[in-house]
């Protein structure tokens, strides 16, 4: 396949003529498979010159697709789907809190009626939602006739919308089939590992063929059928991603071996999670001790993988009825009740209009970037920091420091600007004034960054920033991150040069664990 | 005897009624129960009692002492 024939299309963030995008998906086996450790960018964000027109098409307003469209595209996740096939050592299904954050966890299940009303008032009040997605909180497959009837009535109503599912991979086979008859073109599949030996000490169970089967005989069908399905979706041109957990000392170095497993079975994208593990979440890693990656282990592991295939880096591990931006929760604004009482009117054209509008300020981040990388890429320099950056999303910086839930990494090189992950922290922020306890924890979060982009800043925290080695800018309030980023760079290699400042190594830092509380 | 299922433990994640062959198991008030006079635990179905079998929490679904055991026509 040749990626590089159409480049000026993409660029231009242009489609080509339908057939011959509908050729292209027909010949499509995942990027993975196309070249000899050739890779597209479509995790990362830097101009998908080496991706195909058609792949682009897929992924561009799919937030957990493209790395570039979840600053702007938002998804949602209709809880439809509980019952479950397989037991997970991180998953504890007793375990529900509205203010807890993560797979798995919902607050309130919804029939297939009650769902796609949901995504029609959605998708009425937030224009820019382009996905739905079933996600649990068990496995969509291991309920087959909920989820293709929820899909079945969002296609009738709301034909535009993307539809998406995400699975543990065991009844994936036996599904592919429906699923690719009802145009779903995104699949995720969680494998944690491709050696059944490691296996059995992430999966005690699995429910297959009327019995429970356990310890290495559990991983190797789960194995197969991950392998399989896997198989079977690239062959049939849909995109998979495939979603890992790293959890140290059982499969931390083990996923080097799953992401060359599957980048040969032509999985698109490879999306390497923390594991969560707080032990108040009652799991059995949580109970056991079992700890969870520092961002150092996450990031290198990612890096190590990076040269293989695309990762993705921006996953925020979301709930299975999280609503809205990744990194943002609305999912308490469509509660059941909510949506009964609202006044649904379905304006295709107009969200057309608006996501055309989003798709037009996309490209404005992309040639703003590029526009600033002239003068950059002719310097000679080794040299690569971390930045941290407040955002409410659109690819600008407007957020407040003490109002950010979450920062957005991004590593700063002579290539540029480059998205590598996002700490979650506490709001800190309570009442308009600083809450001086959490500032710590913020700090601990984002300890392995020079600086910190905010729109705006208080006196307090600018202070402690410096102390702590973190340089606070808010002079880019409200410009492009990217651009404002790589001009940042520029300054920062000038100063190292005239020995203005010296660079030192940052140090590790945390992944939070855990809620966040939404004021 | 027959199976039950203990309310305070059941997630109602419906993984259990699909799988019963005597379509025994039914949603009641946010939670699942099993009708006790349906129950065969599975004997000439499964060699395991299949809603024991999915369920994804331990000691949910367990023998109800208070029926006599299932006797197989």
């Amino acid at each position: 396949m040749d990626n590089q024939a159409s480049v000026a299309s993409v660029e231009s963030g242009q489609g080509k003529p339908l057939d011959q995008v509908l050729q292209q998906i027909a010949e499509h086996k995942g990027c993975g498979t196309s070249s000899e450790g050739g890779k597209a960018s479509c995790g990362s964000s830097t101009a998908p010159e080496d991706m195909d027109p058609a792949i682009w098409e897929k992924v561009k307003n799919h937030p957990c697709y493209s790395e570039e469209a979840h600053h702007h595209f938002a998804r949602m996740h209709v809880a439809v789907a509980p019952a479950c096939n397989i037991q997970c050592n991180y998953c504890n299904r007793k375990y529900d809190c509205a203010n807890e954050s993560r797979p798995g966890v919902v607050s309130e299940k919804l029939t297939p009626e009650q769902a796609s009303r949901k995504v029609l008032a959605v998708a009425s009040t937030i224009p820019q939602m382009t996905v739905l997605g079933i996600a649990g909180p068990g496995d969509p497959l291991a309920n087959p006739e909920k989820t293709f009837k929820t899909f079945e009535l969002v296609a009738e109503t709301a034909p535009d919308i993307k539809l998406c599912v995400s699975t543990n991979g065991l009844a994936l086979p036996e599904h592919v089939e429906r699923l690719s008859q009802f145009n779903i073109d995104h699949v995720t599949i969680t494998i944690n590992m491709v050696d059944p030996e490691v296996g059995q000490h992430i999966y005690p169970w699995i429910f297959w063929k009327n019995k429970r089967w356990k310890g290495i005989d559990a991983a190797r069908i789960l194995h197969e059928h991950q392998m399989r399905g896997l198989e079977m979706l690239t062959e049939r041109g849909i995109l998979c991603k495939v979603n890992s957990v790293m959890i140290p000392g059982i499969n931390d170095k083990h996923l080097v071996e799953v992401n060359k497993a599957v980048k040969s079975r032509g999985a698109f994208l490879h999306n390497i999670m923390p594991l969560i593990s707080a032990p108040e979440h009652g799991t059995v890693f949580g109970l056991n001790g079992q700890r969870g990656p520092t961002a150092q282990e996450l990031k290198a592991l990612q890096d190590s993988c990076e040269g293989e295939m695309n990762m993705m880096r921006h996953c925020r591990q979301c709930r299975a009825d999280a609503v809205g931006l990744l990194g943002e929760d609305r999912s308490s604004e469509f509660s059941t009740e909510k949506v009964m009482e609202m006044d649904i009117q379905y304006d295709a054209e107009g969200r057309k209009a608006y996501q055309e509008k989003v798709e037009e300020e996309r490209q404005a981040t992309v040639l703003a970037k590029q526009a600033e990388m002239a003068g950059l890429e002719a310097e000679f320099s080794d040299l690569k920091v971390l930045i941290a950056v407040a955002t409410k999303g659109h690819g600008r910086i407007n957020e407040h420091f003490g109002h950010a839930q979450e920062f957005q990494i991004y590593e700063l090189s002579t290539q540029g600007s480059k998205f590598v992950g996002h700490r979650r922290v506490d709001l800190y922020c309570q009442g308009g004034y600083g809450e001086e306890d959490t500032l710590p924890t913020v700090i601990r979060a984002i300890n392995d960054c020079v600086a910190v982009f905010v729109a705006k800043i208080g006196g307090c925290p600018k202070d402690s920033l410096k102390a702590a080695g973190i340089d606070p800018v808010d002079k880019y309030a409200h410009e492009f991150i990217e651009q404002s980023a790589v001009k940042y760079f520029k300054e920062y290699l000038a100063k190292v040069k005239s020995g203005e400042v010296v660079h030192e190594v940052r140090g590790d830092a945390d992944i939070r664990q855990g809620a966040y509380i939404a004021a | 005897m027959a199976y039950k299922i203990i309310s305070s433990q059941c997630t109602a994640c419906s993984a259990c009624e699909p799988e019963c062959p005597n379509n025994a198991i039914r949603e009641k008030d946010g939670t699942f129960i099993i009708k006790p006079e349906k129950c065969s635990e599975c004997i000439g179905y499964f060699d395991e009692p299949q809603c024991v079998a999915v369920c994804p929490v331990d000691d949910t679904c367990v023998i109800d002492n208070s029926y006599p055991r299932y006797v197989a026509a």
